[in-house]
């Protein structure tokens, strides 16, 4: 039969975990290669580059969304923090035209920032969850933009021009693969475990050892780390930050890739940010019109002056259209609660296992002894 | 030896007075049953002996240990395991998460070990799963291990929950209405499990009920509160006998 | 009059306006919210389409005040309507969380649907004839005067409606209870849909009075404003009616008197830093009670 073919294919695909390590040495080895041999184009180039840094977007809100279960709005904020602290950094203090290397120094500065705030909002966390809590963190959100806007030194509502163009397809996929790893190792830690008990249910959560402000505080700082981390890729890509590149639309973007993929996901995160920023890329009209090119002259013609005139605003309606259709379908996005095996630690795939062990003392039958 | 003691603890809901003058020592070893109407304040005890409610006045300490104000994570780590009335598993876990997530406090590794799979990191994730496996076989749900929580028939969610109790090493386990919802038959099974558990993990266990026949059966020594207040304390052929108590089950007698 | 006075007179009179404005919207959250515990993030949306209802109606149709306002609370609400059976009814028993994304979703479906039909910000026509009094040295519009009273009326009216008339016990009993009340006989889906066709009829009255008010209108309009009205609702305690109005035009005078004092740059830093610290000092708002979480 076809499809129990293709679920042993599958099953012993997800039993070949030493392809990992190899497809990210082989995906590094690309990474320098296209850029140094043209093998795709500039804009091909870019379109992976935003990829990667809309992963690491979304695998960290996926932190605070989707495996604990909150609603933080305020992603686009702690990207902003790292945005414009490694920008700065950039540009008035490390030499990094002569020293190009201190680049990552800069990123990291600006996901510490970032987390150094996240630590604040993990705070009225503590006693505020669900609507509440999203609130909070939409407030945050605006006062981190409209504070960026009332300081003139950081250009103000102008924003800051001019950033030097240090994110490279090596680097962002460096900064991707590590933030993966280093969510996955949380996710998958006694600390990860109590974000997850949390969701589920924080007061039995508290009862069973779990010290949940302590988790909470780490999960936010983690996820907005990593937030401050992509700004920092990002505003070296864009070379342009302003307060307007990090309002809400921009939450709301990784929102729709987080619940797209699927909540508490990695592998969902992954889908959705590449699916949702591929896809917007593709309904491009420069896009759509090479796709339709095969289209006889008489076709063709109108069809493209009408993408060229209306489909950026089109795409825009399809795509939060597409969402609440996901949403209605897949209340938990396609990948929700599920993991791409390869991620999951052989360690915790085993002891989920049924193993045949001596068998044990029954309750029962001991009882029954008396 | 004394486990727990609780002196002159009060609680207040608003004006409300949901427990008062609450007191009672707890000797290592014994299983003790808390006994009371509907809204007697029964679980109200449990959550303020946990933590989750802060006492308003008096002490309640374990080992001589203080536990009013204490947060109930750091009550439980002192090795306090507590079950619900109406069961709260983490429902979309699986059974085994259910049970590794309780083992939180006795993993000793650092944030920084586990985010970078350094030090003590491996070892204490080991230990966790060879643990949780070993409760999961005691209890036999190993073979449920990958199975999510809330597809478990209710009898098996009941057990998961003690399994996941005892995970946390209690010395002292309360129970809250470990038989609602069971027929005569279980709960003869179920009184029978609770004595075995007691020996094999060493417990000291207090327990909330309703079922006359469990409580009669196995508790060694019974509490009855009523308003919040005990009014009765003593061994269950004594407090069969106390009118107080049947006057709080059963009403005053026929007054017109 | 001093000029201290007159000054404060009449930013107190423009704090008024915008209050009345935010008061309609913030009902509709506070509403839908005390019905469903969901915020209905697409409402502040629902109110930018009735500014874009109001300059239909005014420049295709070419009617009058009156019935532009009718037509617009009318087309509002059916559009709320359709909003709920569409989207959101699916979802009641899903995760919260699809709800709130879902709502996201419809709010910016709306933006960029109504960007799709009209890419140019629009000029509504002046209904009404604007005449200016001068009350010693207080300039006072009619235009100012209609809003804020019909503001007022329509708030009373709702008020009425919801205290006073079955459907508005039905809606109280549902926001109470969702599980026993249906067995009583309550068309919970019915009282469901008449809530988000009230609050989108008012929020689309707030969209043609803004639309008179300021009388440039664009797809974008009903973001800051939405969530203008949604803090309203929240510091007068999400879920209660007259918390939602008296938080309204707390709002439009902190917004005015902020305005006066300090750049226009600041005015939504501080509506969102008083949303702060309300949320953590006050969760519940000004008529709001907390909710005591059971154990």
């Amino acid at each position: 039969m076809k499809s129990s073919a293709l679920i042993e294919t599958k099953e012993w695909l997800a039993a070949q975990r030493w392809l990992l390590p190899i497809l990210i040495l082989i995906g590094f080895g690309l990474a320098f290669a296209i850029p140094e041999y043209g093998l795709f184009n500039k804009y091909v180039q870019l379109v992976m580059m935003y990829v990667g840094i809309n992963i690491i977007l979304a695998a960290s809100l996926n932190l605070v969304n989707g495996y604990m279960g909150e609603f933080s709005l305020a992603h686009a904020g702690f990207m902003a923090l790292g945005a414009y602290t490694s920008a700065l950094l950039t540009m008035k203090v490390l030499p990094v035209a002569e020293y190009p290397g201190l680049f990552p120094l800069a990123v990291l500065a600006g996901g510490l920032v970032a987390a150094l705030f996240g630590l604040i909002v993990a705070v009225p966390s503590f006693k505020t969850r669900g609507d509440y809590l999203a609130l909070i963190t939409l407030a945050f959100l605006m006062i981190v933009k409209s504070l960026i806007e009332n300081i003139d030194v950081i250009g103000g509502p102008r924003g800051i021009p001019g950033i030097r163009k240090l994110t490279t397809l090596p680097w962002v996929f460096f900064w991707t693969v590590l933030s993966l790893w280093v969510i996955r190792n949380f996710v998958y830690s006694k600390y990860g475990r109590g974000v997850l008990s949390i969701r589920e249910d924080e007061i039995a959560s508290e009862l069973m050892s779990v010290n949940t402000r302590r988790v909470k505080f780490l999960a936010f700082t983690l996820s907005s780390f990593f937030a401050g981390i992509a700004g920092g890729l990002f505003a070296h890509l864009l070379q342009f930050i302003s307060p307007r590149v990090f309002d809400i639309i921009k939450s709301t973007d990784v929102l729709i890739m987080v619940y797209l993929g699927g909540i508490a996901s990695l592998g969902g995160s992954i889908l959705g940010a590449t699916v949702y920023t591929v896809l917007l890329e593709l309904l491009r009209p420069s896009t759509v019109g090479a796709l339709l090119s095969w289209l006889p002259d008489m076709l063709f013609d109108p069809l493209n002056e009408y993408f060229i005139r209306h489909l950026g605003v089109w795409r825009m309606v399809i795509m939060p259209l597409a969402l609440v259709l996901v949403m209605i379908f897949w209340p938990r996005g396609i990948m929700g609660l599920r993991e791409f095996r390869w991620f999951v630690p052989k360690r915790d795939l085993d002891a989920h296992q049924h193993q045949h062990h001596a068998e044990r003392e029954n309750p029962h039958d001991a009882s029954h002894r008396q | 030896m004394t486990l727990l003691t609780a002196s002159k603890v009060k609680h207040y809901f608003g004006g409300l007075c949901a427990v008062s003058e609450f007191n009672l020592e707890l000797q290592a070893g014994e299983l003790m049953g808390i006994i009371g109407p509907n809204g007697a304040g029964k679980t109200t005890i449990f959550n303020l002996i946990t933590g989750v409610y802060r006492a308003s006045e008096g002490s309640i300490q374990f080992r001589g240990t203080e536990l009013v104000g204490k947060t109930p994570h750091q009550i439980t780590a002192l090795r306090i395991g507590r079950t619900f009335q109406n069961i709260r598993l983490f429902r979309d876990l699986s059974v085994l998460d259910n049970v590794r997530i309780a083992h939180y406090a006795q993993g000793e590794y650092s944030p920084l070990e586990a985010l970078l799979q350094i030090g003590r990191y491996q070892r204490e994730e080991r230990r966790i799963i060879d643990n949780s496996r070993r409760l999961l076989a005691i209890f036999h749900l190993e073979a449920m291990a990958a199975e999510t929580a809330k597809n478990l028939p209710y009898g098996l969610q009941r057990r998961l929950e003690i399994a996941r109790a005892l995970a946390i090493g209690p010395e002292l386990l309360l129970l809250d209405e470990p038989a609602a919802g069971m027929n005569p038959n279980e709960i003869d099974l179920l009184m029978e499990f609770i004595q075995w558990i007691r020996k094999e993990f060493h417990l000291t266990i207090l327990l909330i009920e309703h079922q006359m026949k469990l409580v009669m059966g196995i508790c060694e020594r019974l509490k009855v509160l009523d308003f919040g207040e005990t009014i009765a304390d003593g061994t269950p052929e004594q407090i069969q006998n106390n009118p107080k108590v049947l006057e709080a089950y059963l009403g005053e007698g026929p007054v017109g | 009059m001093s000029e201290g006075i007159v000054y404060w007179l009449q930013q107190l009179l423009n704090a008024l306006q915008l209050g009345s404005i935010y008061g309609l919207i913030a009902l509709g959250y506070t509403m839908v919210y005390g019905i469903l515990t969901m915020i209905n993030f697409a409402h502040g949306d629902v109110f930018m389409i009735g500014a874009f209802f109001c300059f239909l109606a005014a420049v295709y149709l070419g009617l009058p005040f009156a019935p532009v306002l009718l037509l617009t609370m009318i087309g509002t609400a059916l559009l709320g309507v359709a909003i709920e059976r569409l989207a959101y009814k699916p979802l009641r028993h899903a995760p919260r969380v699809s709800a709130i994304i879902t709502a996201l979703g419809v709010g910016i479906f709306l933006e960029n649907f109504t960007l799709a039909l009209a890419p140019y910000p629009k000029h509504i026509p002046a209904l009404l004839e604007n005449t200016n009094w001068n009350l010693g040295g207080v300039s006072v519009s009619s235009l100012q005067i209609i809003i804020i009273c019909l503001s007022l009326g329509l708030m009373f009216l709702l008020d009425y409606v919801v205290h006073r008339t079955p459907v508005g016990m039905a809606m109280r009993a549902i926001s109470w209870d969702k599980t026993f009340v249906p067995l009583m006989g309550v068309p919970v889906d019915l009282v469901i849909s008449v809530t988000f066709a009230i609050g989108a009829g008012l929020a689309g009255a707030a969209g043609t009075m803004y639309g008179l008010a300021y009388p440039v209108i664009d797809p974008y309009m009903g973001i800051m404003v939405g969530w203008k009205a949604f803090i309203s609702a929240v510091v007068g305690g999400i879920g209660n009616i007259r918390g939602a109005m008296i938080g309204a035009f707390i709002l439009g005078g902190v917004e005015i008197f902020v305005a006066a004092f300090l750049p226009s740059t600041y005015r939504d830093f501080v509506a969102f830093a008083l949303l702060l610290v309300l949320l953590i000092v006050r969760p519940y708002g000004i008529l709001g009670s907390p909710r005591i979480q059971k154990v």
